[in-house]
């Protein structure tokens, strides 16, 4: 075997990737358009969600006050002896505020975890 | 002494020492000054909800709504109503985007999402005039209610909460103030529970007397009197209420000793429980002091209906006893809310006004706060001293009316509305401010509530709110250029949740 000079050694690699696994996080940290698309969609669901839960407050409790100006007849129904108005002001409002606190914590918090369900895939 | 003055005097002691036991038991846990701004940001959502319930029930909720019932009817009923309610719109539009916000008060937030200097300047003064606003119904329930109950001079009560805030808010900040509010919601459901429940089987021992006289036209419908003009009084209270919560001072501050957003969320629900479950209790006094104690209604007294009303019906020792725990609760409810309010404004003004005088001189951030806790006690209680004649449920609805005037919209449009810009809110704040404003000054001038003007004056919410939205949109889509370019990097902060893993500026 002859003592020649050592081949200089070559580093062996693939070609470079055109693309990188690239995480849905990384669109809005760069604020790219779809990054955009994705923010605005998880508070236009929220938002609705929140726009709801006022509409069926305002339509339920909110009308109140309107109901009985145009029907002054309600404020003599009695319900087991105790004045309509009372009923529902003073005792049935509560328990529909807690409902719809309650199925709104609910959604929010789904729409929270879709919303991370979705960052947490990867784009190819 | 007689049993009576005796009963009272034992339960303001015994409150006054609990709240100062429980406030010096929670300062082993403040260190830092984070520890007494924000509890250092660990709150679980049972305590802080009983914390916050428990800042929030005030001399209004406490006395002011059974003598509001009893003297107007029904259509008080929508105080309560509408102070719960707020919990709900809080809740679904502010409470979580609010936390993640990061911010502290409601200027740091203003500051943040704006940049902008000027938006925090008009913010701080804001929240001072909001927090002195909701103080002095506080100072003037005590004053009353010490008189009711001891025979004391008006002056004493305001005084005696006065130092006992100042004591606490000094000495523990907000760690050790979450214990003591925590408790005082418990002893305010207690001290209102137990004696409705006794007067209620005491008035059906009576034979329920009141239950099938023909309803008093008037008494029974939740609308305030006057046709279209009782409409709009009763549709603006709901505005005002509604929306003024999200933007009053010390509720705000609580939301930044929740953890996270989503425990943000959880709290509020929770608050919601005990907020319901609270005010099932004062129109049951009101109902009841309809058929035992009319003549306070004709002596312009009603506010002491809820202190009266077991003397009045039980006779004896079992009277004098449920008159003083109502009375420790009543003293709960100043000592808890104006705590909150003290520590909102003295939070602001040490990082807004003394701080900067102070810091200059190397004096820690600890005692500056103590400092300005100091100030925000004074200056209300000086002029509570001066003016004793507000009414207390009154002076309450106008803060709120101030509150969703112009905090509820920089709230609203600062989180769901990528356009705000810092010339257009503050111009928001001065237009909704000026307009509420001008219903403060009417009112405590003793304007009359007749005739169009004064009525649009008296409850101005339902005008100065679109008011203030309209000017906030209208000048920050005319300064369309300043919308801070960190909008959207701040937008991610407030909306995605924590677990992410996202660049949030």
């Amino acid at each position: 075997m002859t003592e020649g000079p050592r081949p200089e050694r070559v580093r062996v690699t693939g070609p470079p990737r055109r693309h990188l696994p690239r995480t849905r996080t990384g669109d809005i940290d760069d604020q790219t358009r779809l990054g955009s698309v994705y923010l605005g969609s998880l508070m236009r669901e929220q938002l609705r969600l929140a726009l709801r839960t006022v509409g069926v407050l305002m339509l339920t409790v909110g009308s109140l006050p309107l109901a009985f100006h145009v029907a002054p007849r309600l404020s003599d129904v009695h319900l087991v002896g105790v004045p309509l108005a009372w009923v529902l002001l003073g005792g049935l409002v509560y328990p529909l505020l807690v409902l719809l606190g309650w199925r709104y914590v609910r959604r929010a918090e789904r729409n929270e975890r879709d919303f991370a369900d979705l960052m947490s895939e990867v784009d190819r | 002494m007689s049993t009576e003055t005796a009963t009272g005097l034992v339960a303001v002691v015994v409150v006054t020492i609990a709240t100062l036991v429980i406030g010096t038991w929670g300062l082993r846990f403040s260190r830092t000054t984070s520890d007494f701004f924000v509890a250092s940001r660990s709150v679980r959502p049972a305590l802080n909800a009983s914390a916050i319930g428990g800042e929030y029930l005030s001399a209004a909720s406490f006395l002011g709504v059974a003598g509001l019932v009893l003297t107007f009817g029904a259509d008080m009923l929508w105080y309560p109503i509408g102070w719960t309610a707020g919990y709900l719109l809080l809740l679904a539009l502010v409470a979580a985007p609010l936390r993640r916000s990061g911010a502290y008060t409601l200027p740091d937030f203003a500051e943040a999402r704006l940049g902008s200097r000027g938006v925090r300047a008009t913010c701080s003064m804001m929240v001072v005039a909001i927090g002195w606003l909701y103080l002095l119904p506080q100072f003037h329930g005590a004053g009353i209610t010490l008189r009711a109950a001891i025979g004391a001079p008006i002056w004493l009560g305001p005084v005696i909460v006065g130092a006992v805030v100042l004591a606490n808010v000094s000495s523990g900040g907000m760690r050790s103030i979450t214990f003591v509010q925590a408790f005082q919601y418990w002893l305010k459901l207690t001290a209102l529970l137990l004696p409705a429940a006794v007067l209620l089987i005491v008035w059906a021992g009576d034979g329920a007397p009141g239950s099938r006289m023909p309803a008093d036209p008037g008494w029974s419908v939740p609308l305030a009197s006057g046709g279209s003009e009782g409409l709009y009084l009763t549709y603006s209270l709901i505005v005002a209420t509604f929306l003024g919560t999200m933007g009053l001072p010390h509720v705000v501050v609580r939301f930044y000793t929740n953890p996270d957003g989503r425990a943000a969320r959880r709290t509020t629900l929770f608050v919601l429980v005990l907020l319901g479950v609270f005010y099932l209790l004062p129109p049951v006094y009101g109902a009841l002091g309809r058929v035992y104690a009319e003549e306070l209604a004709a002596a312009g007294r009603s506010d002491v209906l809820v202190l009266e009303l077991p003397r009045l019906m039980v006779p004896g020792l079992g009277g004098e006893l449920l008159a003083g725990l109502v009375v420790a609760g009543a003293f709960a409810a100043f000592l808890s809310t104006s705590s909150g309010l003290v520590i909102a404004v003295s939070g602001v003004l040490s990082q807004d006004v003394t701080g900067k005088l102070l810091r200059a001189r190397n004096v820690t951030g600890v005692a500056v706060f103590r400092t300005s806790a100091a100030v925000a006690v004074a200056v209300p209680l000086a002029v509570a001293l001066a003016l004793p004649n507000v009414g207390v449920a009154r002076a309450v609805g106008l803060a709120f009316a101030v509150a969703a005037s112009t905090f509820c919209p920089l709230l609203l449009l600062g989180i769901w509305w990528r356009g705000l810009t810092d010339v257009g809110a503050v111009s928001g704040l001065v237009a909704g401010g000026l307009g509420s404003g001008a219903g403060v000054v009417w009112t405590l001038a003793d304007g009359s509530a007749s005739g169009w003007p004064g009525i649009l004056l008296v409850q101005p919410a339902a005008w100065s709110v679109p008011l203030a939205f309209a000017v906030m949109v209208g000048v920050s889509r005319l300064t369309a250029s300043r919308v801070p370019p960190h909008t959207r990097r701040f937008m991610v902060r407030l909306h995605t949740p924590e677990a992410l893993e996202l660049d949030r500026g």
